[in-house]
């Protein structure tokens, strides 16, 4: 199909969420703070560097920078925005903020998108994979060893309440 | 400005034949690079991300070969049966950018963009992998190294698509080495790919980011194939390591730009080189 390019719609943290007057090279980046009014994900780099762009996409972690928005009808986004349920932090935000994973916090929403996504699909991750799934996140702040022990301790707490 | 979201290839191939002039997008992770900083304002795009066809992967009923689709994400190629079937391909996957990449990522982008540092193109080069270009009126079939043209460059027509890439399953070790500023998240500044080819009894060896384009080492092959029993471990004497380590330098074509310089480059990619033949001949 070809979306007429003044309207189209995306799926946004189970909302349709339309795009109007846009321009075709608009990334998904631009396009959810810029005219969807979700500030969640944040832009630094716009090359796929830094992954403070992290959004979920059909349930893969990707960079919201690399995608090209009017391309992305069709497909299920969740933004840090879309990932409580009730309002309340999520156990991976807990995690963060009780290890203290948190200091200018610019990297955080990318990171906790990568980190769900990493606890979604691998419960029980080793160390190693905690690591690689965090790669592609960059932190100026924190020497990510805080990072580290809050996946960890969400991790712990997800397979506790899940007994 | 239209943005085509074709379901099919042949409905992919049909809005190329009406727009050569179109910019075909898969994962992507270079071309929207090159979108944000403005170095191109396309105004006709087609997206292939929804043709499903292309990321498909299959094996030849011979057993023989492997082709895989132009869109697949390297994240599929990391691990179980392609990595069994082609480990020096999902070692190179392995190395691209970051999990963020890798999901989105493809061989058809990689080949697309034909920069002498994609990590998927030394493994094509050294396996000698066909690239299957399909247009709407017919199909070609060629060689990795005639479509490797030079730098960003390739012999794609304006009105093909790279449909997969055919590669041959061989016994034998092989292996993938890059070096770059850091581990994660890094282009190559030298890479190398070596394949031993038992059932043909050959070993390849290519190298990545020290030339226009991939260089294949057809002398330094030629002349370890003269120096080891392909068909089982050698030892392989510091000697002969040293000289196979020269001759690879020899071969490479390395320059200075903002990422390394010719004289580091050529010292690296003879080390990968060494350290791959090595690990071959490991027990
Ligand atoms: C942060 C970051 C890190 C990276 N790290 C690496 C790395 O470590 N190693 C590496 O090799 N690369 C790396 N890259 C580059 C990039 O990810 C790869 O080159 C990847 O293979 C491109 O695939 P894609 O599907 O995203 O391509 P796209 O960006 O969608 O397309 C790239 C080009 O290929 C063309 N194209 C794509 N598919 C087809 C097709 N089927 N037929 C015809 N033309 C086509 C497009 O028109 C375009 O010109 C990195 C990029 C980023 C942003
Ligand atoms: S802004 Fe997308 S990765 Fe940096
Ligand atoms: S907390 Fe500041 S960049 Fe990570």
């Amino acid at each position: 199909m070809t979306p007429n390019t003044e309207v189209y719609q995306l799926n946004v943290n189970g909302k349709k969420c339309e795009v109007r007057d846009a321009w075709i090279g608009e990334s998904l980046l631009y396009v959810l703070r810029e005219r969807l009014g979700l500030p969640g994900a944040k832009g630094a780099c716009e090359q796929g560097e830094c992954g403070s762009c992290t959004v979920i996409m059909d349930d893969q972690a990707v960079c919201s920078c690399l995608v090209m928005a009017a391309t992305a009808i069709d497909t299920e986004i969740s933004t840090v925005e879309g990932l409580s349920v009730d309002g309340k932090l999520t156990d991976v935000q807990d995690a963060f903020v009780n290890e203290g994973a948190v200091q200018c916090g610019f990297c955080t929403p990318g990171l906790v998108v990568a980190v769900h996504n990493l606890l979604d699909t691998s419960p029980t991750p080793t160390d190693i994979e905690i690591k690689e799934a965090i790669s592609g996140n960059i932190c100026r702040c924190t020497g990510y060893g805080r990072i580290f022990e809050a996946v960890r301790s969400a991790a712990a707490t997800r397979q506790e309440t899940n007994k | 400005m239209t943005v085509a979201v074709p379901t099919s290839l042949s409905d992919a191939l049909a809005a190329i034949a009406q727009n050569p002039a179109a910019q075909i997008i898969q994962g992507g992770t270079d071309l929207m690079v090159e979108i944000n900083f403005n170095r191109r304002k396309p105004t006709d795009v087609i997206a292939l991300r929804r043709v499903l066809e292309l990321r498909e992967w299959s094996i030849a009923k011979d057993g023989s070969t492997i082709t895989i689709g132009a869109g697949l994400p390297y994240a599929q190629m990391e691990d179980d049966e392609i990595a069994r079937l082609v480990p020096a391909l999902a070692q190179a996957a392995r190395t691209v950018g970051s999990p963020q990449i890798r999901a989105a990522g493809s061989i058809g982008g990689n080949l697309g963009t034909c920069s002498p540092a994609g990590d998927a193109l030394p493994v094509l080069s050294a396996l000698d992998a066909i690239v299957h270009l399909r247009s709407s009126t017919g199909a070609r079939n060629i060689s990795v190294h005639e479509f490797m043209v030079g730098v960003k460059r390739n012999a794609r027509a304006p009105d093909e698509i790279i449909v997969s890439v055919t590669l041959p399953i061989v016994t034998g070790w092989q292996g993938y080495a890059k070096v770059g500023v850091r581990n994660a998240m890094v282009i190559s500044i030298a890479s190398c790919c070596l394949a031993v080819d038992r059932t043909n009894s050959a070993i390849r060896i290519a190298l990545g980011a020290v030339g226009p384009t991939i260089i294949r080492c057809r002398a330094t092959e030629a002349w370890l194939t003269s120096q080891l029993d392909l068909s089982s471990v050698n030892t392989v004497s510091t000697n002969l390591l040293k000289e196979f380590g020269d001759r690879v330098a020899q071969e490479a074509k390395p320059i200075d730009d903002h990422r390394s310089t010719a004289v580091y480059r050529r010292h690296a990619v003879s080390t990968l080189a060494k350290r791959l033949l090595t690990r071959a001949n490991t027990p």
